[in-house]
């Protein structure tokens, strides 16, 4: 919402600076956003006269001229305008003077040998938009000396607010000035006319031609013939106003309009009558129809926009815009004016279906005030008399106004009791009266009549805001929160303890933390098992953002891959986030993932002279995988790690990770050949991911005593075995046979050796074992050492199928 | 000169003269040895009269231990001399490079990083964190925060929908953590203090907007919780955060459809040579909006407005952090260039805490 400062004070008697005019606009919630003094910016630019202009004595392309600025004797100013010439009357700005088109201050300068006390400027250079070859020129009789702005009306300052889209009342000018008025800069001007009274009936008839469902889409309809008018420019101060908040004038019916909708947030709209034949009807558009609207465009019409027809068919977009085939021009002669309620719902969506956006659209469908219908039919009647003659009829009105008005019923306490604010009741009073709002009553609870213009204003809450804006939010002091009782307990739960701490974690390994678009291609969607109707987007920004993503490695490996393309081919990435299987809550899961590409190793990447980094490979993700569970304190006694995993990994170097037949947790390995191609990947990737969700939550304990500590005093030993196994046989097997052969001694199973090849029968491999036993009641002789021994080599034996290799 | 002295002379020369350990052992075994010319003379002490060992006796075992001393003196002397000559042959170039360790190399991304600050902070308020689904439906999204039915936040170019299940009902990716407001207000009983981050998303994309951003909201319900309590908040939170000792905050009156009184926040702050300072300055930055949580939304959770009240807030977690880290764009953050994530990621161990302060 734009409007100039003199326009402001027509609804506002203010002593009160600009300043504190926008400081205060501010502070009660209509937000300055721009602040356009163009008087105070070209205060130093003065008409000045050309006296003489003589060819410069080093330079062709230079004139130095002698300018009279109006004060004292003429100045020597050295100008390359082609135009400079005596006699010119132009725009002078003396040395000191900032020009905002050249962003340079003026000093006195010598060009080519002579003096030049300052400048003569083009528009451009004043930051008045287009230029023209050369320095701006003024009439004859333009007086010299005066500033400019002055001079060509150019010093009226412009204010634009943000405007929240609760406050229909301020897309006028006096909407704004009462706002002011009550933040106590100055008086709203209030100026009751007379009603207008007409000659004779309106002879064009209306109908609102709806069903009983649809009356609230017009709920009003106020239309009036002005006979005789001669149309032509609106008169200069209109059209400055109109030019300075950006809108161009076209002929005085149509700026009539414009300037009402601005000045009372009243929109309007003007026919020729001569244009229309018929009765006008107020209803529904039929599919099919179409109308060249005045942006010059045919607008296709549906059901749900209402439209005012006349007997040849549309002829306005109701309150959004009118005709071109029915609008005022030069030879109008006959103005229907209309001044009509339009529905804000309906406005707003045909408005956006419409892809049309107008002043008026902007004002009915943030709610115009109901009452405003009449008078503003009235006003726009005596500008189009003032301004272009004829003879009104009477008002020709069709439907009601609704109820607007709604009474609250206030405690005063209320204010105290959400702002913390202690309003004198006197004051609170005051702000809501000259708001517009009639209080009644004198003890603690007071009833309150919102005005017509303020459909924002429902209840008590909206009351305190009106008194707490308009008294000051800087008047409320900070008030500490009181603290709860005591030291608290945990604040997070237990999924959010470990998502923190799987980022650290993961990180501690080197790996970077990414975070990446929760959307991916749908082919991606697909091939990391997603990809359903349900988690595709209706409206996706792009057609790579086009599905939730049902795990975050599709991301990462993208990711990993940018990187390298980037030049940085061993990226460690990770990302802790939400994936969907569903559109439920219970389809989000947050998992953790980390992709390694190249040689990114825990260790570090690339050659080293202590040893360079090797290809990652499933094992490198095997380990993170497993780092991760360790420091999140999930007891991985039950984890079991069986060969082979989601169809985007490699299905010889993955493992899936469970808790149990059901309970998979996630996956690790390199990622399938196959996957790459289709990503376009290249190079070595290897991955995991954990459904950090589907992890056994913490035992709950009624102590935190730990476990008692049982150490032995006797000396632990080591003992060595080699097997020969088939190859297919999973080293966890041995292992896990070993460590079940005596329980009570075995306390640890290390897998030191792995071989194939000459030596061992061809299918097979040697795993070689380091065995700890760990005694608890006194040291193991030897032929018990001996006894041990056999029961672990004949444990393996019988769960594998090994043979002791000797 | 007796035979003694002679012998003495002759051994102590031979133990110095012992070039190693295995000559020094020779020179022991001759003299200290079972048959040593030492050992030898011990021997005789036990044929002699009393008055004779009585003389002789001192002589031969101060020849013995002289001999010994000499012995143990230049076994360290010798073993001195080795490790000498060892350390002196094992050198190693101490300025070779070592790999840099993981948890050095590892980094946090700056989002996490900042939730995990904001956390600290307001859990010393007594916050609890509170999440939600990114798949709302619209009624939480929308309906339930008091947004009205024709609301443009409703439409396809503001807002990302699913497609329409069989009772043509469409979800939507939340445009904001707010519906996490209305999920903790029904199902906890007041007094709640809580924090909502979480990514949001809007169907928007330039250089300023990304379609996926994050966002920390807090919510306070209690039977005396107002605007006074809420500026104390978002001050406390303000400096905490930026760490500085002041912050000038400026609330304008604004408006948001689930909160009533609504205000935004301005933080002053200085702009000098591309970086930005709280607690000082004459400029005014917009950093988050707030207010009373507007009754209609208290009666959508089954509260009763007049029996208790509260306050919500929420800001761009994308763009505190840029303001506090000095990050120039938002589109990188979610581009995973490792040379982003390395210059403005933390360390792994650099854990945000009231205690040891939010960074180092």
């Amino acid at each position: 919402m734009k409007f100039t400062f003199s326009w402001l004070k027509d609804h506002l008697d203010t002593e009160a600076s600009l300043d504190t005019i926008a400081e205060t606009l501010t502070r009660i919630g209509l937000e300055v956003e721009g602040l356009d003094d163009k008087a105070a910016a070209l205060k130093p630019y003065v008409v000045a006269k050309i006296l003489t202009a003589e060819q410069h004595p080093n330079a062709d392309r230079l004139r130095v001229c002698a300018v009279d600025a109006g004060a004292g004797a003429p100045v020597q100013v050295v100008c390359g305008a082609p135009n400079a010439r005596a006699g010119l009357v132009s725009v002078f700005a003396p040395p000191g003077t900032y020009v905002p088109g050249k962003n340079i201050t003026l000093s006195v300068g010598t060009i080519r040998g002579v003096e030049s006390h300052g400048m003569l400027c083009s528009g451009a250079e004043l930051g008045l938009g287009e230029d023209h070859d050369g320095i701006l020129e003024l009439p004859a009789d333009a007086p010299v000396g005066q500033g400019y702005a002055f001079y060509a009306g150019l010093d009226d300052p412009v204010i634009e607010i943000n405007l929240t889209p609760n406050r229909p009342d301020c897309t006028s000018v006096h909407g704004i000035a009462r706002d002011l008025a009550a933040a106590g800069i100055g008086t709203l001007k209030r100026e009751t006319l007379p009603a207008l009274r007409g000659e004779g009936p309106c002879p064009v008839e209306v109908e609102l031609a709806f069903e009983p469902a649809d009356r609230h889409l017009c709920s009003l309809f106020a239309l009036r013939l002005v006979r005789g008018v001669k149309n032509g420019p609106s008169p200069a101060w209109m059209q400055a106003r109109l030019r300075a908040i950006g809108l161009r004038p076209i002929n005085a019916l149509v700026d009539i309009t414009n300037y009402i909708t601005f000045d009372r947030g009243r929109p309007l709209h003007v026919f020729d009558a001569a244009k229309v034949s018929g009765a006008l009807t107020v209803r529904r558009a039929r599919e099919g129809e179409s109308l060249r609207a005045l942006d010059g465009r045919t607008h296709a019409l549906t059901g749900e926009t209402v439209v005012i027809a006349d007997r040849r068919g549309v002829e306005s977009i109701a309150g959004i815009m009118g005709g071109q085939d029915s609008g005022c021009d030069e030879t109008t002669t006959d103005v229907l004016i209309e001044s009509a309620l339009w529905d804000p719902a309906n406005i707003a969506q045909s408005g956006r279906r419409l892809g049309i956006i107008t002043d008026a659209r902007y004002r009915f469908e943030r709610g115009v005030d109901p009452a405003s219908t009449l008078p503003g039919l009235d006003l726009a009647t005596r500008l189009v008399v003032d301004l272009c003659g004829g003879t009104p009829s009477e008002a020709r009105v069709a439907g009601e106004a609704p109820e607007s008005e709604r009474i609250i019923d206030f405690p005063w306490t209320e204010v105290r009791r959400l702002a913390g604010l202690d309003v004198p009741r006197t004051e609170a009073k005051l702000i809501l009266e000259t708001l517009g709002f009639h209080v009644s009553g004198t003890g603690d609870r007071v009833k309150v009549l919102t005005p017509s213009w303020r459909p924002d204003v429902e209840g008590k809450a909206d009351l305190v805001e009106e008194i707490v804006r308009i008294a000051g939010l800087d008047r409320i002091v900070p008030k500490p929160l009181p603290r709860l009782a005591g030291v608290g307990g945990s604040l997070l739960t237990v999924m959010q303890k470990r998502t923190r701490t799987a980022k650290r974690a993961l990180a501690s390994r080197g790996l970077m933390e990414a975070v990446t678009w929760s959307f991916v291609p749908h082919t991606d969607a697909v091939l990391f098992g997603g990809g359903g109707a349900d988690l595709a987007l209706a409206n996706p920004i792009a057609s790579e953002l086009s599905d939730m993503r049902p795990s975050l490695l599709p991301g990462l490996l993208r990711a990993a891959q940018r990187n390298a393309d980037r030049g940085h081919p061993d990226a460690a990435l990770f990302e802790t986030g939400q994936c969907f299987t569903s559109d439920e809550p219970e389809g989000q899961t947050i998992r953790a993932a980390a992709v390694r590409r190249g040689s990114a190793t825990v260790q570090g990447a690339g050659r080293h002279w202590d040893g360079s980094a090797e290809t990652v490979d499933a094992f490198d993700a095997k380990a993170d995988a497993l780092a991760l569970l360790g420091s999140l304190g999930v007891p991985t006694g039950g984890l079991q790690v069986t060969a082979g995993g989601p169809s985007w990994l490699h299905p010889g170097r993955s493992g899936t990770l469970r808790f149990g037949p059901k309970t998979e947790i996630g996956w690790f390995g390199e990622v399938h050949p196959r996957t790459l191609q289709e990503l376009d990947l290249k190079g070595s990737l290897v991955a995991f991911e954990i459904v950090l969700d589907a992890l056994p939550p913490p035992k709950h304990r009624p102590t935190k005593t730990k476990p008692a500590l049982v150490l032995s005093e006797f000396q632990p030993l080591s003992r060595d075995f080699a097997f020969v196994v088939g190859r297919d046989v999973p080293a966890g097997d041995i292992v896990k046979a070993a460590q079940g052969a005596e329980r009570k001694l075995v306390t640890g199973v290390d897998v030191f050796d792995l071989y194939e090849g000459p030596g061992v029968p061809a299918g097979s491999k040697s795993v070689a074992l380091a065995v700890r036993l760990q005694p608890v009641e006194r040291t193991l002789t030897d032929a018990e050492i001996e006894a041990v021994s056999a029961k672990i080599v004949a444990e393996v034996v019988r769960r594998t199928g090994a043979t002791l290799r000797s | 000169m007796t035979d003694l002295d002679t012998l003495e002379r002759d051994l102590l020369a031979q133990v110095s003269a012992a070039s190693d350990e295995a000559a020094l052992d020779a020179v022991r075994v001759a003299a200290l040895g079972k048959k040593g010319s030492v050992s030898e003379l011990l021997k005789t002490l036990g044929a002699m009269t009393p008055e004779e060992r009585k003389a002789r006796g001192p002589l031969i075992n101060g020849l013995r231990d002289q001999v010994q001393a000499a012995v143990t003196a230049r076994k360290a002397a010798l073993a001195e001399a080795a490790l000498e000559a060892r350390l002196a042959s094992e050198r190693i170039d101490v300025t070779l490079p070592v790999r840099e360790a993981p948890e050095v190399r590892g980094r946090i991304h700056p989002i996490s990083q900042v939730i995990d600050e904001i956390t600290a902070i307001f859990a010393d308020m007594g916050f609890a964190v509170a999440e939600g689904p990114d798949i709302e439906t619209d009624e939480l999204n929308f309906t339930a925060l008091n947004f009205p039915p024709g609301h443009p936040a409703r439409e396809m170019h503001d807002t990302f929908f699913l497609a329409p299940d069989a009772a043509g009902k469409r979800k939507v990716l939340r445009t904001h953590t707010s519906p996490v407001q209305i999920r903790t207000m029904r199902s906890q009983t007041p007094p709640i203090r809580v924090i909502i981050p979480g990514r949001t998303y809007r169907h928007d994309s330039d250089q300023t907007h990304t379609p996926m951003f994050h966002q920390v909201e807090g919510l306070v319900i209690d039977t005396s919780a107002n605007i006074a309590n809420l500026k104390w908040v978002l001050e406390e939170f303000c400096k905490a955060f930026f760490e500085v000792d002041s912050v000038k905050m400026r609330f304008r009156p604004s408006f948001f459809p689930f909160t009533e009184p609504s205000a935004e926040v301005d933080i002053q702050c200085s702009r000098k040579g591309g970086e930005i300072r709280f607690g000082e300055g004459e400029d005014w930055l917009e950093i988050l909006g707030c207010g009373m949580v507007h009754p209609n939304v208290l009666r959508n959770c089954g509260l009763d407005p007049d029996a208790v009240q509260g306050f919500a807030f929420g800001v761009g977690l994308d763009r505190i952090a840029m303001l506090k880290y000095g990050m120039p764009d938002l589109r990188p953050f979610f581009d995973a260039d490792v040379r982003w994530l390395d210059h403005y990621g933390f360390r792994p161990l650099d854990v945000p805490s009231l205690v040891g302060g939010l960074t180092r």
